[in-house]
């Protein structure tokens, strides 16, 4: 599907802390089109001496849900976009938007499955997207998320991962905390490696479609590991964000 | 796969095609990133938005991720935006179903 990605101005509706770090924005969109779970939008900033900053970020809410979007975003040290958006922005502000945007990272329910979603921190939005327009559409799809945070804390969509896998027999979701583990954690406490992912590929067959979203190394590490088990790289679909966030 | 040991490159500031999925549709009018593309110095052919992305300095640069040249060079100016392509043997622009 082709459409134009012209600026659209988006009004901010709602703001909802998901963690310290870390939140959702809901944006109404003048000319919302329906967006393939995994793609993006441009996010625009102009100053009032005309300089303008721009990034993008992962729509995080299914197609399923029209006229509006939500964008996580993970405020970050230095970042003069995230910063805005977390400490000035505030509901019923402004702000520019082009998309949707990205054709590769993307995944819909007529796509099938099965699917292993691994995510490391805000990582997880693009994947967010793709487990809710998989339970919105019912498509029944096996899908497993690997989630690597470094703090129980810094768990985007903890409850509502945790509902929806109550909910879906389809949806297995395991957490990997790699700093520090709350008393009687039962899940991972390490780096994502090669016998985790195997545990958590495995019962998902020889050949799942595979996204991993996070920062570079990680999607390195998690990349490489599943070739070392027998995945096929063709299978096997990334996207990177770097530290400094840049245009990403 | 890339061996990190023989490359002077970032790895850390890394991004993949994806990041310039916005500036790649701008320029062509089309979505650019699951289109194919074949680098002129290995022959490897793969998405744009397997490449990969290096965007911290004044211009953009989309390396092959097999032997890591250069694919396409994308500076963005007031007036233009400039688009060095001379390590694609092609670029793919679907078309609109009709």
């Amino acid at each position: 599907m082709q459409h134009s990605i012209d600026w659209q101005i988006a009004t901010v509706t709602a703001i909802k802390p998901e963690t310290p770090q870390v939140k959702t924005f809901t944006l109404a969109l003048p000319a919302w089109v329906p967006h393939r779970a995994g793609q993006h939008y441009d996010l625009r900033l102009t100053a009032a001496d005309g300089y303008q900053a721009q990034r993008s970020y992962s729509i995080a809410s299914p197609p399923e849900r029209t006229g509006e979007i939500d964008l996580t975003v993970e405020r970050l040290p230095d970042g003069e976009v995230s910063s805005y958006l977390h400490d000035v922005l505030v509901i019923g502000d402004q702000v520019e938007l082009r998309g949707p945007i990205g054709g590769y990272f993307v995944w819909e329910a007529r796509l099938g499955g099965p699917v292993l979603l691994i995510a490391g921190g805000s990582g997880v939005v693009p994947l967010m997207a793709m487990i809710r327009h998989g339970a919105a559409s019912r498509a029944r799809v096996p899908m497993r998320l690997l989630y690597s945070s470094r703090t129980a804390e810094d768990v985007i969509y903890g409850r509502e991962l945790a509902e929806l896998q109550a909910a879906h027999a389809d949806l297995e979701v395991f957490h990997t905390l790699t700093r520090a583990q709350p008393p009687g954690w039962a899940g991972y406490a390490r780096r994502i490696d090669a016998p985790m992912l195997r545990d958590v590929a495995e019962p998902l067959g020889p050949a799942p479609q595979v996204f991993i979203c996070g920062p570079t190394l990680l999607v390195e590490a998690a990349a490489n590991n599943l070739v070392q088990i027998g995945i096929a790289p063709g299978q096997v679909r990334t996207e990177r964000f770097g530290p400094s966030g840049g245009p990403a | 796969m890339v061996d990190s040991v023989e490359t002077d490159l970032d790895r850390a500031l890394m991004l993949d095609g994806n990041a310039l999925a916005g500036l790649l549709q701008e320029i062509f009018t089309v979505e650019m990133t699951a289109s194919p593309t074949e680098c002129a110095s290995c022959g490897r052919e793969g998405a744009l938005g397997t490449l990969l992305a290096f965007i911290q300095g004044p211009g953009m640069v989309l390396r092959c991720p097999s032997c890591e040249q250069v694919i396409l060079r994308i500076v963005q100016t007031p007036e233009a935006i400039l688009l060095d392509a001379r390590g694609a043997v092609y670029l793919r622009l679907a078309r609109a179903p009709a």
